[in-house]
């Protein structure tokens, strides 16, 4: 037995070796943000560039939601809940801290006034870009808290009933945010620096929103905060504890047969997807410069289920592309280009990749075919008849979800990630192709 | 006293309505074990159906009167017709391809055609981005009045039609043939497809006459609210069907009876908490109601704890 213990030991990384582990996801983040900010951000149009903004945003949010429905099979719909908390938070940390610490409000500076010599001084970090990093840090704190107390009940409801139950937690934040009072105004300010912080803390403007706030949020934090997600969700679920969710999500009695403590991993998948929640909650109250709890209600949730659906539940790579995708989309429909040539395109990589690897799925290139036909017909029809398409994106998310669960229930990658799709199927337990709850689907 | 008496008769009004909605969200629970979400689009889709139905008829018009009584059971009788058509509909094509799939990929196409049904009524073609109102279709003058508080025409046909649906239900579901198989597939399908009952054809009546029923809550909340408020077809609907389907689970979800009490609690609890406490947490209060219950007694106030089997 003691030597049992010994071995477990000398199999365990050294303690020093955490440090590393632990930073290189920030090494990693600033690199792109940095590469974002300095490469890509100067050459894009301006539109774009606020586009990539909204799409980093939204891959935080699908991304995190994919740890709690995608990885522990626990369907939250209280997401832009978990958002909303996080973005007051930060909100109010930024726009109060602004008016506290550097007498106004409207102390907005951003990673991208680097170098210019705003009142924030310039330099790669001005004084007020780290009260911003720190705002959505600490948003994220307290969205992480709110997730632990609505993971709390998850003890004792399972598929819908926690469902409705997060629901509800949407909602009651909304209604909550909403009652908070009036927020003090940028021109007094001077009456807000007496004011001590508790009070202050907690005006967040009620109904009308929580408006005027400093707008830092710029490519070079989103993809900052877009990529430590994304760095960390991915290692999570290579992890035990990611094999732990995964189990609990496959058979939440079985797991717990063979020893996962199934309340305390799905606590955990909650904490660690609001933190993130919350985090994008603040980019995405700074971003716009306004935040209201009546955006973050349930729609807004729903749009986070959607990119994770369609990506795939428990695809980090395939929420990503969903969250890209849906940013983009009501842009692309709005002067919808031609489709064939991107149908015939992704049929021609299709039948190479498929080649080379010598797995040949006809269905799916009959289907791709027959996709890119309807919709090339259904295009010409709307463009005859001057019909927006952008007006429509609702009825076909709302039909694409309805499709998706029929005919392939798994979303488009399932729990694979895009790199995976013609590797080897069972490398890690992790990586094994089922659709989500198969095991409780059809029984024998 | 008399807002005392004021809230209770409004809670009662509104919980009438609440029930017979919530039937349908139990109805399908108990067969199906899934949370239709489509069911308040299907409650949007009754108000919406009542009104156009009504102006077919030319209801409403500049210079009509009050029409005929059997005119607006007319219209409560299309607009049950038409919802049941689309309530079979949508269990034909969206839900019976998922009869063995998990109960989560259930609930995210349920999701699916509640945005469906939302974003098509909007559409210009449907019933367009514009608030309508149902225009009076029952005299809404007040019928008596007791201790200060006005019983109107409007109300009493709220309840009065409630009681009559839920009596029918209760008939229909313990006493008749059809209402047994119901009961069997729900208890258990695959001994009741064994034992000769057709399922899929239960399960599509179910699904009709909870949508019939949720149609009816529909045209007497258009009715009730006519003249004050306008319609219109988004997603606040979503809310109200959100509250019939706390209405379900307090009560107990699959159970009939409970679904009843159930929407008449929340009636009541809503109407008393903004006349006592706050307007501004209205819906806090259902929400809050609803998850206490999950956490002390999961089950629900009238229903019968199950044990996972392995």
């Amino acid at each position: 037995m003691k030597t049992l213990i010994n071995q477990a030991r000398a199999l365990s990384p050294a303690a020093w070796s955490v440090i590393p582990r632990a930073l290189w996801p920030v090494a990693a983040g600033l690199a792109v943000a940095v590469l974002m900010h300095a490469v890509v951000g100067p050459n894009v149009p301006g539109f774009t560039a606020k586009m990539m903004l909204v799409a980093g945003i939204n891959i935080i949010l699908a991304v995190s939601l994919t740890v709690v429905n995608g990885f522990t099979g626990q369907f939250s719909m209280g997401h832009a809940g978990f958002m909303a908390v996080g973005g007051y938070v930060a909100a109010s940390i930024t726009y109060y801290g602004s008016i506290k610490f550097f007498g106004s409000a409207d102390f907005a500076g951003g990673a991208l006034s680097w170098t210019g010599s705003g009142p924030h001084g310039g330099g790669p970090l001005g004084k007020g870009d780290l009260l911003f990093m720190g705002s959505c840090l600490v948003g994220g704190l307290a969205a992480a808290g709110a997730g632990y107390i609505v993971g709390l009940p998850s003890l004792r409801l399972r598929g819908d009933y926690l469902a409705i139950v997060t629901l509800g937690f949407g909602e009651i934040v909304r209604v909550l945010l909403q009652g908070t009072p009036d927020q003090v105004q940028p021109w007094r300010a001077a009456e807000a620096a007496e004011t001590p912080w508790y009070s202050l803390m907690l005006k967040l403007g009620g109904p009308k929103g929580f408006n005027l706030l400093p707008t830092y949020t710029t490519l070079f934090w989103v993809y900052l905060f877009v990529t430590i997600t994304l760095i960390v969700c991915y290692r999570l679920k290579n992890s035990s504890t990611g094999r732990a969710f995964l189990s609990i999500r496959e058979d939440e009695i079985a797991s717990q047969a063979m020893g996962v403590d199934v309340t305390r991993y799905k606590v955990r998948a909650f904490v660690i997807a609001s933190f993130f929640a919350g985090t994008a909650g603040g980019l995405y109250a700074m971003d716009i410069g306004a935040i209201s709890a009546s955006d973050l209600g349930f729609l807004k949730s729903f749009e986070c289920i959607i990119m994770v659906v369609l990506g795939g539940m428990g695809s980090i790579s395939g929420a990503t592309l969903a969250a890209i995708i849906l940013t983009a989309l009501p842009e692309i429909l709005r002067e919808l280009p031609p489709v064939w040539p991107a149908g015939l395109a992704l049929l021609a990589v299709m039948a190479v990749v498929q080649g080379a690897h010598r797995r040949w799925h006809p269905r799916s290139l009959v289907v791709v075919a027959a996709v890119t036909l309807v919709a090339e017909l259904g295009r010409r029809y709307c463009a005859s008849q001057g019909i927006n398409l952008a007006e429509y994106r609702m009825i076909l998310y709302a039909l694409l979800l309805i499709v998706m669960m029929i005919s392939r229930p798994q979303g488009l990658l399932g729990v694979r990630e895009v790199w995976e799709i013609f590797g080897r199927r069972a490398r890690r337990p992790g990586a094994v192709a089922s659709p989500p709850g198969a095991s409780s689907g059809v029984s024998p | 006293m008399t807002q005392f008496l004021q809230t209770l008769f409004d809670g009662v009004t509104v919980g009438c309505l609440y029930a017979l909605i919530a039937l349908g969200y139990t109805m399908v629970y108990g067969i199906l074990k899934f949370i239709n979400f489509a069911h308040s689009d299907v409650f949007a889709l009754g108000v919406w159906m009542s009104i156009t139905i009504a102006g077919w008829m030319g209801i409403g018009a500049a210079g009509q009167p009050t029409p005929p009584l059997y005119l607006a059971l007319l219209v409560l009788l299309g607009t049950m017709v038409t919802c049941g058509a689309v309530g079979f509909t949508v269990e034909r094509l969206a839900y019976r391809p998922l009869r063995r799939a998990p109960r989560l990929n259930v609930l995210i196409t349920a999701i699916g055609v509640s945005l469906l049904l939302q974003n098509l009524g909007q559409r210009p073609f449907m019933f367009g981005p514009y608030p309508r109102s149902l225009p009076t279709l029952v005299e809404s003058g007040t019928l008596f009045t007791v201790m200060g508080v006005p019983v109107r025409v409007s109300d009493v046909a709220v309840i009065g039609m409630a009681l009559v649906l839920m009596t029918a239900l209760q008939i229909l579901i313990f006493r008749t043939k059809f209402g047994s198989a119901m009961r069997a597939v729900s208890f258990n399908t695959r001994t009741a497809s064994l034992m000769g009952i057709n399922a899929d054809r239960v399960i599509s009546i179910t699904f009709i006459v909870g949508t019939m029923l949720a149609a009816a809550a529909g045209f007497l909340y258009g009715m009730k609210y006519g003249g004050q408020a306008k319609q219109t077809a988004d997603s606040m609907w979503v809310m109200l069907g959100l509250k019939a389907f706390v209405a379900a689970v307090v009560g107990g979800i699959g159970n009939v009876r409970g679904a009843v009490l159930g929407g008449l609690l929340i009636g009541l609890i809503e109407f008393f908490g903004v006349a006592y406490l706050s307007s501004q947490y209205r819906d806090a209060y259902v929400f809050a109601i609803l998850i206490a219950v999950l956490l002390l007694r999961p089950e629900g106030v009238l229903g019968r704890a199950t044990v996972e089997k392995v």
